[in-house]
């Protein structure tokens, strides 16, 4: 498909309006056509940032009422209420929006021993949006949140009143889908745990990509194939520990002729890495940005058949589709944007957290040594 | 297609068969009709010296040729040879009576068993006139929303690992710190700790069809392993063992561990790049084999590791193997002969349960499941046998691929399919259905000259193939059989890395298993169930 993405960290840390990703994606409108788009903000419930955050979308009461109950046997709610929203014109035939803040029950957590908290609210996120009972839940991290719908992203925002939230990381997607429908759970930015992502592009490996992924347990039920890259980093991070950087490489990993010419070592990580995780390949035209609240990460596929651009500047890193996006929000000097190369990452990082103090080159890198047994 | 050459001749039905069985005037007439043209034949005798069936002689007395059309094979070598280009073989024309139900092969048959008292018997896979599912199956293209890729511009990848794969990579992470000339640099150290099991690399997801030394000729071999040296892929030696002057290509060699045990030791086992377990072929499932006496040369019984001259039988089951457990000792004894170094395939006939049955051979510790469908090829199989026992392996695949997959120990194994693999697309096709890799036999053979008579039990190849008399042998140059085989991979490769562009792939691994670009056309509801592949005209 076509569409625009693009997104904000502030490396220090610092919260601001979720205006200004609005703009920066309302830039770039000529890529979308109006049938989808969406935020994520994270550090937006700071009141509530110990608890899982779920937002969810209801086609009707009955899904709600239904849905309620299955969340009241797992978890506390803490807290529940419609996501505030605004009449926009261009906003139609808005389904039900609710957010709850959650925690996992104690018996519950004792019932499944073998399962952490976050593989407990996968499952129970699995169980609602595989039910096939028109409720889906759009995101389900901590302190984060997704926003989306049908309509242009512009618009989306105007009406969840993202102006009046304010978050330290922003993402943002502005549709024109082809191969599947316009709906509301299936616009971006797509959410699970803490992960979010935005993709412009279409992936040519997803068959093998949901097959994979269903070994696992994941359901892939939104009608598109972005959805499986979600999936796939949570696999990657959270399950088999591996971190962001070599995550990516998996997803797109060297050729094997350039695998070939890398040092012993080097070549046996990445020869091991490719051979046990072919099937987590991601084949055609992406460009993706993923956050995981601790940074923002941002890579094309193999051949780079998808435009990304990114800049820094003072505290923030940014990237998007356009240069133009940027240059809205963000007066740029010379220097400051730069264009990731294929097979590289950009990454935007936190400093304040242990494992991202690494800063390393310009676009993020830190560097990496590999040794064997 | 391997294996013994042919049953024993007591109980089997050949044209020579019928002529010792003494009967006053046997009522079968001849396949073919061999026509030679007056104009151009020059009697030079060529076709006589090419014919080992005996169809074409010179009778002195009359001074001509003269032609046997009831001995005629079709194998065309004759006609290929011919220097004027005076021969033709054509289906014999007789007029029985036109009968849906009773047709003339049918007939013929029951005049040979009537006329002998055997078994049918007969070579290559079946040519029975089953649907071909793959002829069904469409692959797709990318258009628009996703650029297809140009493979001459572009990197396309088909190398392909076979062996069992960890669920996941481990590795021990170690960050240090260091300073620079101004400021603090962070190096993080990644030590692995995974040890991958052996793997198989391949250039080209193709590997040439277990066929044993005693069914095909020296030459032949000599052809298949210089061919798979060249093309970095694997021949497999069948279960005739592995004469010593191949050993060089060990490194590209697949040895066969069969029931009849021919030819095993354990310099056998060390030279060789994999060891395959030989359960069962497409072509003959639940039978086993007979390499008669008189074809046990000085060289097949240094091979086989049998005496000079004594039958070759190979048992249809292994007698060690009565059950899985049986079957998950060989595979423990054959890996700890091999100090666990090279991957171990077992290779089963694709028959109705066999998504089970690949399960259990997988958790019974092979690192390669090779699956022979209903056409796979062989040396000699009872027709019956040949034309009637197992499932297509398209169905196989796909049954066996979501089987492992829904068991969660799809990475621990690999999946081989044989049987009929006829050209590129076939290959993509089961790719995408989720096999790992093809076995390729008859079209290899076919690529060093086999026309397909299917008579490769009665060992009298007139191409020098199925054959170990040493005048035929000659015939099979194994330096030009090597090259038509590099040819013919390298041409395959090509087509398959251009279906992939087109798809918008450009590395095998986002191909396998991926159903969602196969659609069928024309196909029962149940088989696109089995397939798990949508109909043609439904997107995404």
């Amino acid at each position: 498909m076509g569409c625009s993405i693009a997104g904000i960290i502030d490396e220090k840390g610092n919260r601001f309006s979720g205006e200004k990703i609005i703009c920066a994606i309302k830039k770039m409108y000529l890529r979308a056509n109006g049938l989808g788009g969406g935020f994520a903000g994270y550090g937006i419930y700071p009141e509530n940032s110990d608890d899982f955050c779920f937002h969810i979308i209801y086609n009707d009461e009955k899904s709600r009422e239904n849905t309620e109950s299955y969340l009241k046997h797992d978890f506390e709610i803490v807290k529940e209420e419609p996501i505030p929203t605004r009449t926009v014109k261009a906003i139609v035939n808005r389904p039900l929006l609710f957010r709850y803040f959650l925690r996992v029950k104690d018996e519950i957590k004792k019932q499944f021993y073998e399962m952490t908290e976050e593989d407990i609210v996968m499952r129970s996120v699995m169980k609602i949006n595989g039910a096939q009972a028109g409720a889906f839940v759009i995101s389900s991290g901590k302190n984060m949140g997704i926003f989306k719908g049908v309509g242009y992203a512009a618009d989306i925002g105007k009406f969840y009143k993202l102006e009046e939230y304010s978050g330290y990381c922003w993402i943002a997607h502005d549709r024109f889908p082809t191969n599947t429908p316009g709906w509301w759970g299936g616009a971006h930015p797509f959410g699970l745990l803490n992960f979010s992502i935005v993709h412009n592009g279409e992936i040519s490996s997803y068959g093998i990509n949901k097959r994979y992924l269903e070994e696992f347990g994941y359901r892939l039920t939104l009608h598109t194939d972005s959805e499986a890259i979600l999936y796939l980093f949570d696999l990657l991070l959270r399950k088999h520990k591996l971190p962001m950087s070599l995550a990516h490489k998996v997803l797109c990993p060297p050729l094997w002729s350039e695998i070939e010419k890398m040092p012993e070592d080097e070549r046996k990580f990445y020869e091991t890495l490719r051979i046990i995780y072919g099937s987590a390949l991601i084949n055609g035209p992406s460009a993706i940005i993923v956050s995981d609240g601790k940074m923002m990460f941002g890579f094309t596929d193999r051949l780079k058949l998808r435009p990304l651009v990114a800049a820094r500047n003072g505290s923030k890193f940014y990237l998007a589709s356009e240069e133009c996006a940027i240059q809205e929000i963000c007066p740029l000097k010379k220097g400051d944007v730069f264009f990731p190369k294929v097979g590289e990452p950009a990454i935007g990082k936190l400093r304040n957290t242990e494992q991202t103090r690494n800063k390393g080159t310009r676009n993020g890198h830190g560097k990496f040594r590999f040794s064997s047994v | 297609m391997e294996s013994s050459a042919s049953v024993l001749c007591k109980s089997s039905v050949s044209v020579q068969c019928i002529r010792k069985a003494n009967m006053k005037k046997s009522l079968l007439f001849p396949d073919f009709t061999v026509t030679r043209d007056p104009d151009k034949c020059i009697q030079c005798e060529v076709c006589v010296r090419q014919c080992a069936f005996d169809a074409h002689s010179f009778d002195k007395e009359a001074n001509k040729i003269e032609t046997d059309n009831s001995k005629c094979v079709s194998c065309l070598r004759c006609a290929t040879m011919c220097p004027t280009g005076a021969i033709t073989v054509s289906e014999h024309q007789q007029n029985i009576k036109k009968n849906k139900n009773w047709t003339e092969k049918q007939l013929k048959e029951l005049y040979k068993q009537s006329e002998t008292g055997g078994i049918l018997l007969t070579g290559m896979g079946t040519d029975k006139d089953y649907k071909i599912i793959w002829d069904h199956i469409l692959l797709d293209a990318a258009q628009v929303t996703n650029p297809s890729i140009d493979p001459l511009r572009e990197p396309m990848e088909l190398r392909t690992y076979l062996g069992a794969k960890p669920d996941r990579i481990e590795f021990r992470v170690q960050s240090s710190e260091f300073r620079g000339q101004n400021k603090k640099l962070r190096t993080t150290n990644y030590e692995l700790q995974t040890k991958l099991p052996p793997q198989l690399k391949l250039e080209t997801p193709i590997l040439f069809s277990a066929m044993s030394y005693g069914a095909i000729s020296l030459n032949t071999m000599r052809a298949l392993a210089r061919a798979a040296d060249e093309c970095g892929i694997f021949y497999n030696t069948g279960e005739g063992g592995l004469p010593k002057e191949l050993y060089k290509y060990g490194k590209n060699t697949i040895v066969q561990v069969a029931s009849g045990r021919f030819g095993v030791d354990s310099d056998y086992l060390d030279v060789a790049a994999a060891v395959e377990i030989k359960v069962g072929q497409g072509a003959k499932p639940g039978i086993g084999g007979h390499l008669p006496g008189e074809k046990v040369t000085e060289e097949i019984s240094q091979t086989r590791m049998i005496p000079t001259g004594t039958d070759a039988l190979s048992p249809a089951p292994h007698h060690d193997i009565y059950s899985i457990e049986d079957l998950s000792q060989l595979i423990y004894s054959i890996k700890e002969a091999t100090g666990y170094k090279k991957p171990l395939s077992v290779k089963v006939a694709a028959v109705h349960n066999i998504a089970a049955i690949a399960s259990g051979i997988v958790r019974a510790g092979a690192d390669i499941v090779a699956i022979d469908g209903l056409r796979g090829g062989t040396g000699a199989a009872p027709t019956r046998i040949r034309d009637n026992v197992g499932i297509p392996i398209e169905l196989a695949i796909s049954a066996v691929d979501s089987r492992l997959r829904e068991e969660g120990i799809r990475n621990r194994a690999s999946i081989i399919a044989a049987g009929g693999f006829r050209n590129s697309a076939d290959v993509v096709k089961a790719i995408a259905l989720g096999a790992d890799a093809v076995y390729i036999g008859t079209a290899a053979l076919v690529a060093m000259g086999c026309h397909l008579c299917q008579k490769c039990y009665t060992g009298k190849c007139n191409w020098g193939i199925a054959t170990q008399d040493p005048y035929l042998v000659k015939r099979l140059n194994p330096e030009i059989a090597a090259r038509r085989l590099v040819n013919l991979i390298k041409a395959w490769s090509h087509e398959i890395k251009e279906i992939m562009g087109g798809m918008g792939i450009n590395a095998v691994e986002s191909l396998r298993g991926n159903r969602l670009r196969l659609r069928g056309f024309d196909l029962h509801e149940n088989e696109l169930k089995i397939l798990d592949i949508k109909p043609a005209g439904e997107s995404m």
